[in-house]
């Protein structure tokens, strides 16, 4: 077999019709730019919705759960007989981590740890005049925290310092601001369920663009906080964990469950629900890539069934002049190869110029989510991919048509 | 010496649309060096005897052996190779590749056999079309050549390669008499220098000017004689 004539055979088929070659490329051009995008846009989306989920919420929280289940005092003692006990109550156990301060510092020294927040964290109402809104409250030190989440970034208004000069300070999330009808240096009353009432004045607000804290959350200091609840300085409820590594997370976390005894929630579990997304959406990607691409494939075989029919004469003559099948599939087949390898070098063209315009197109997502244009994730991969992808498909749709050129009996032709 | 082709007992049928036997009990040998024409009227077979010679057809019973080789029974890839090598065709309806200038056409068979680098290839090719008194065209696309032209071309392709054996299903047909003389010629002119030619004829003067002629009727050999030596 030799590939240097049967490109050049190739070559010609392809140039002679020129039009038809065309078509067949501007198939795969387009199943590949849309894969392109798709999974550029995607993962975009994907990486964005996972930024911001675990940005706002720490790798690991240890906490403690009050209101577990505890079997009645007459159930321990007479176990298994005909026990009927109404209205239960829960024992009185405070939601308190024991020396919480003293296993944050703890933890703080393991390795792989980025940062750790010992806080206060409790439901609250905010009350501005007759708006009455439930939430929570933080109490936090707050250079701790802006460690683990890189607070200064996510401020809208005021100041993280304010909440260190003012003991009464209080940090707002912008949603519940806005509700509340109160700006920086406003003043917010805030009901703990003890019942204690304390009037906080809003220092600055912040966003993470994640609607479920920015709604309800406002961090005020620790020391405040522990007084509303009419706690002593060492009651701490959550202890907020980064870790360098995410991933590291969740094998941690089952370490400081055993080591403490306390109740861990890593970042995974914590978000399901958008990692459960970001599956959908990559199915999402591959299946209509893979679909778009499948068709082109259809396209391709059928041009390249078509140019087998069309040169059958030429299959014949090449075949009595010595060339044998493989040559007559190399000469196919680099038509099929050609028309993806163009046509997907094409697709990865327009793929990313449509994935450059999405990620310049201003999107106006509210103040909600912290972005102005689409998310989208330029990476190599996505394109070694896709022209992978493109090749091969046309190789099979290629190789069939090929191999029935390969089969024809030229004395048939010739006979004329 | 022995011959550089012999058909041995060759029998073939043809099925569609009822069996029916189109040669029967063929049997000769040429020496090399000969030039042959197969005569007889139309549909006696003739044609169907060159495809089984080319080695395309495979579909008989007998045996066929050229240059020293038997080529029953083998693989396509090896009858190709033996094809390219050492038989050159030029069929009843001048076949080129439409797409192909008329000096690609002919440079092909022998850019697949890769004997000698490309440069050589195409002075060669040049050097046949030149022989055949289509050097002019040597640019042209195939499908822009006339019908005598292109089975001239056809003839150049078929003789690229050197083969042992060159075969013509009436490769004069459709030449007028002067380019009909010319081919003739330069078959002749091979055949001397040692080139073995089998020409289906129809022309009784070519039949004339060969060495031997064969004549068929209904697929059976009925007659094969010697010319007088001019
Ligand atoms: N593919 C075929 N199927 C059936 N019969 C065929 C086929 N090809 C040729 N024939 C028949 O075989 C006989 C010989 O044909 P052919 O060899 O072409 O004759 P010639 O070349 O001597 O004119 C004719 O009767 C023709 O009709
Ligand atoms: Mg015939």
């Amino acid at each position: 077999m030799d590939l240097h004539i049967a490109s050049q055979i190739a070559q010609t088929h392809l140039t002679a019709k020129k039009r038809q070659t065309l078509v067949a490329m501007l198939g795969v051009t387009f199943g590949i730019a849309m894969f392109i995008t798709m999974i550029s846009f995607m993962q975009g989306v994907n990486q964005f919705l996972e930024d911001s989920a675990l940005d706002a919420s720490p790798h690991i929280r240890l906490y403690n759960e009050v209101n577990t289940q505890r079997p009645s005092l007459i159930e321990q003692l007479n176990p298994g007989r005909f026990n009927v006990v109404y209205h239960q109550k829960p024992k009185d156990e405070q939601s308190r981590i024991k020396n919480g301060l003293t296993i944050a510092e703890r933890i703080e020294r393991e390795p792989g740890v980025l940062g750790v927040s010992p806080q206060v964290a409790t439901q609250v109402f905010y009350n501005n005049g007759p708006i009455q809104l439930s939430g929570t409250i933080s109490g936090v030190d707050i250079d701790r925290e802006n460690r683990l989440y890189k607070l200064y970034t996510r401020l809208k208004s005021g100041s993280l310092n304010a909440l260190k000069t003012n003991p009464d300070g209080l940090i707002m999330g912008t949603v519940l601001a806005r509700k509340l009808n109160v700006r920086v240096g406003d003043k917010v009353t805030v009901t703990t369920p003890k019942g204690t009432t304390r009037v906080l004045r809003v220092v600055g607000t912040f966003g993470f663009g994640v609607g479920t804290v920015d709604n309800t959350r406002s961090y005020g200091n620790l020391s405040t906080v522990q007084e509303m609840l009419q706690r002593d300085p060492s009651y701490i409820t959550d202890i907020h964990i980064k870790m360098i590594d995410p991933l590291q997370a969740l094998p941690f976390g089952q370490k400081l469950r055993a080591t403490y005894g306390y109740y861990t929630e890593d970042w995974a579990t914590a978000n399901t629900a958008i990692l459960a997304g970001e599956k959908i959406r990559n199915m999402l990607t591959y299946v209509v890539s893979i679909t778009l691409l499948v068709v082109a494939g259809f396209g391709i075989y059928n041009i390249m069934n078509m140019t087998v029919i069309n040169k059958i004469k030429d299959i014949a003559i090449l075949k009595a002049t010595g060339f044998d099948a493989r040559d007559i599939i190399a000469i196919f087949l680099l038509q099929a190869v050609f028309i993806g390898f163009t046509g997907g070098l094409m697709g990865l063209g327009i793929g990313f110029g449509i994935s450059y315009l999405l990620s310049i197109t201003p999107f106006d997502a509210g103040d909600f989510l912290s972005i102005k244009t689409f998310p989208v994730i330029f990476a190599a991969k996505y394109y070694v991919m896709g022209l992978l992808f493109g090749v091969i498909t046309t190789i099979l749709a290629g190789y069939f048509p090929a191999r029935k050129a390969a089969q024809v009996d030229p004395v048939a032709i010739l006979r004329g | 010496m022995p011959p550089v082709l012999s058909a041995h007992h060759l029998n073939k049928y043809f099925y569609d649309p009822t069996k029916f036997q189109v040669l029967k009990d063929i049997t000769f040998e040429v020496q090399a060096g000969d030039f042959m024409a197969i005569v007889g009227k139309s549909g006696c077979g003739k044609s169907t005897l060159l495809y089984l010679l080319s080695t395309m057809d495979t579909a008989y019973d007998g045996e066929i052996e050229m240059a020293g080789t038997k080529l029953t029974g083998r693989s396509q890839d090896f009858l190709a190779r033996f094809r390219n090598e050492h038989l050159g065709f030029v069929f009843q309806f001048h076949f080129l590749l439409p797409e192909f200038s008329a000096l690609q056409n002919v440079m092909l068979p022998g850019l697949k056999l890769g004997k000698y680098p490309e440069k050589e290839v195409e002075e060669r090719a040049m050097e046949k079309l030149r022989l055949i008194g289509m050097a002019d065209f040597a640019r042209k696309p195939a499908s822009k050549l006339s019908g005598g032209q292109q089975q001239r071309v056809a003839i150049a392709r078929a003789l690229i390669n050197d083969p042992t054996i060159i075969m013509g299903d009436e490769p004069t047909g459709n030449l007028d008499r002067a380019n009909g003389d010319n081919v003739f010629s330069i078959f002749r002119d091979l055949a001397r220098k040692g080139q073995t030619i089998i020409a289906v004829t129809h022309d009784p003067d070519f039949a004339a000017g060969t060495d031997r002629v064969i004549e068929m009727s209904d697929g059976m050999i009925i007659a094969s004689y010697e010319n007088p030596v001019q």
